[in-house]
């Protein structure tokens, strides 16, 4: 991520910032959204039922 | 459109008139199942004092369940979804999307609520919150609590088609303000948690009336506490936001560094709600890289967001209380804030006591070698009773201190009272905290009728003091009562009896900071930074925090003797 100027569309002295990565994402709630469901289903929920899975079944 | 919004006259913000009536509905049904949750509560707590055991064996596991669905998941939830509704629609200025279909969830959340409370009442569902196969409940309680979970999950879908409509109509320019952002957090919660009860509620109602063979109970309590101890994750995320939200209306506080408080709620969007596996640490046939990874790993970087809260709202706090002129010695800005506004006492003591009493034993329970003497004991609820009713409800107590008169536009009744309810209530969820935690410490089973073993085959003793931490923790569940019935009182006495509140009112008795409307709903951190008193309390955590874990890993050394 460099800290480019761009021109405005009208090619003035105003410039437009470009906006940081990490801001992006916290000001993406649907980003957000899909990071904040994904983990805990991997890490906690899908691990833990593979887990419990793959124990073998008594004879 | 336009006259379907008003101006509030204290805080100068645009409110629309359905997110109101919704704000208003939510945040009374929230009231109502606080008041049944909280008298369940006082008899299991009576039952509980061996010297009174006041219900049968059968009443008191109805009672215990009644208790857990009221309080755990009715009350804060319907008053969740009130504060999405303000946080969204209020502060971003901007209509609330589908009010109709808000109005459909709604009606789901209040017909499954009414639904489970039936089936307990009815004493067949006597299964305890956490409801664990095999044991049986009625169909319609799991049905009612799949009702409940569907209108939420709806409701917070209305939630996210607000924020579609805020940026779209460009009510706001830049970032959400931060009390915005926490209520994202806690969406984002509700979603995973409100997908995990459904995922493995609607095999178990199905079970229930015979259409499916077994539930597995390993899996079910996986996806059940990635449900259970999950809702009270949305309850941490949506308290935090109310302490940034009322430290902005009662001193005008904005955040020390808003980019770093943002970065903590970060922290529990990923790691928070894997704290669930610390419910499963002695469960068989789970792998201890599992349980390690998700507790004491992910979960301490959930904590370490905490603990950036716990020392920016109070930061915040002491620099908008030393712009305000407080500026006298180290702590100086807190001996002159207003702890007479119950809005602002409830706030600080619920960061006090969510910290001391909730934080810190987590981040115990959460150790996997530490969790084994405390495991399934009293410890547990006292733990949780530290984080939900010293920290999430006295929170949200303090808050309604201000949606009555901003929302509700009525003048609170009983004002002298109203300045020592958070106080009693305080004092009284946290004695029930601390003496249930200790009646844990010493061994005492939880959810355990007879902890004197009355017609047990095999004889057991607790110590003579555990029975001493039970009736302290029933005296303290009473001044919690008192405190909980006074709050119903003031504030449901205020909406059908309080003095209406117009802009003449409003301009001779304000209840917002000068200011503070605007800040709660900008974005933008303190132009200073300077905060010795908050670090010196900040320190004096640690040194608690420290203190309690190498005492408890004292305790484990004594459990296997080496010498």
């Amino acid at each position: 991520m460099t800290d480019s100027i761009q021109p405005d569309e009208q090619g003035g002295a105003e410039a437009e910032e470009r906006i940081p990565a990490m801001q992006s994402l916290l000001d993406n709630p649907f980003l957000l959204l899909f990071i904040g469901v994904a983990v805990p289903t991997v890490l906690y929920t899908v691990w833990g039922v593979m887990e419990v899975a793959h124990i073998p079944i008594a004879n | 459109m336009s006259n379907m919004f008003r101006t509030c006259p204290d805080t100068g913000l645009k409110v629309h008139g359905p997110a109101e009536a919704l704000i208003k509905a939510n945040a009374v049904a929230a009231v109502v199942f606080l008041l049944i949750g909280g008298l369940f509560g006082l008899l299991v707590a009576l039952t509980r004092w061996q010297a009174i055991h006041l219900l049968p064996a059968d009443l008191f596991y109805l009672a215990l369940t009644a208790h857990g669905a009221d309080v755990l998941v009715f009350w804060m939830i319907f008053f969740e979804i009130a504060l999405l509704y303000f946080a969204s629609a209020v502060l971003l200025n901007c209509r609330l999307a589908t009010p109709r279909i808000a109005w459909v969830a709604f009606a789901l959340m209040l017909g499954g609520a009414v639904m489970a409370n039936v089936a307990v009442l009815q004493g067949e569902s006597s299964v305890m919150f956490t409801s664990y196969v095999p044991m049986k409940a009625a169909p319609h309680f799991y049905l009612g609590l799949i009702l409940f979970a569907v209108g939420a999950l709806v409701a917070t879908a209305v939630f996210f088609g607000t924020l579609v409509i805020a940026k779209q109509e460009k009510t706001y320019t830049g970032s959400v303000p931060l009390v915005t952002f926490g209520a994202v957090t806690a969406a984002i919660i509700a979603v995973y948690t409100i997908a995990s009860g459904a995922i493995i509620l609607i095999p178990t109602f199905l079970w229930s009336l015979g259409l499916v063979g077994e539930i597995d109970t390993l899996t079910y309590r996986i996806v059940w506490w990635g449900f259970g101890h999950s809702s009270q994750q949305i309850n941490v995320a949506a308290m935090v936001s109310v302490w940034y939200a009322i430290g902005a209306l009662t001193v005008g506080s904005k955040p020390i560094s808003e980019k770093v408080s943002r970065a903590a709620f970060l922290l529990y969007i990923c790691f928070l709600l894997l704290a669930s596996a610390h419910h499963l640490l002695v469960d068989p046939g789970i792998s201890s890289e599992w349980k390690v990874f998700n507790t004491s790993y992910a979960l301490f970087l959930a904590v370490l967001g905490s603990m950036i809260h716990g020392m920016s709202v109070p930061g915040a706090i002491e620099v908008a209380q030393r712009k305000n002129g407080f500026t006298q010695g180290l702590f100086g800005w807190l001996r002159k804030a207003p702890w007479g506004n119950p809005a602002f006492a409830g706030m600080f003591l619920s960061v006090i006591l969510f910290g001391f009493l909730g934080g810190i034993t987590g981040v115990i329970m959460g150790t996997e070698q530490l969790n084994i003497i405390i495991h399934n004991t009293l410890y547990v609820p006292g733990h949780f009773h530290g984080t939900v009713v010293a920290g999430s409800t006295l929170a949200f107590m303090a808050i309604t201190y201000l949606i009555v008169p901003l929302i509700f536009r009525r003048e609170l009744i009983f004002k002298r009272l109203a300045q020592w309810q958070p106080y009693l209530f305080g004092l009284g969820a946290m004695g029930i905290s601390v003496f249930m935690m200790a009646a844990g410490t010493l061994g005492v089973s939880r959810r355990h009728w007879d902890m004197a073993f009355s017609d047990a085959p095999f004889a057991f003793d607790y110590p003579p003091a555990a029975f001493m931490m039970m009736g302290l923790n029933g005296i303290f569940a009473i001044i919690a009562s008192i405190g909980g019935v006074a709050f119903i009182v003031i504030v449901v006495g205020s909406i059908l009896f309080g003095k209406k509140r117009d802009e003449e009112t409003a301009r001779a008795n304000p209840v917002v900071f000068q200011g503070g409307g605007a800040t709660v709903s900008s974005h933008g951190a303190a132009d200073e930074v300077k905060i010795p008193g908050t670090t010196i309390l900040v320190a004096v955590f640690f040194l608690s925090f420290v203190l309690y874990y190498f005492v408890n890993w004292k305790y484990l050394s004594e459990v296997w003797p080496l010498s």
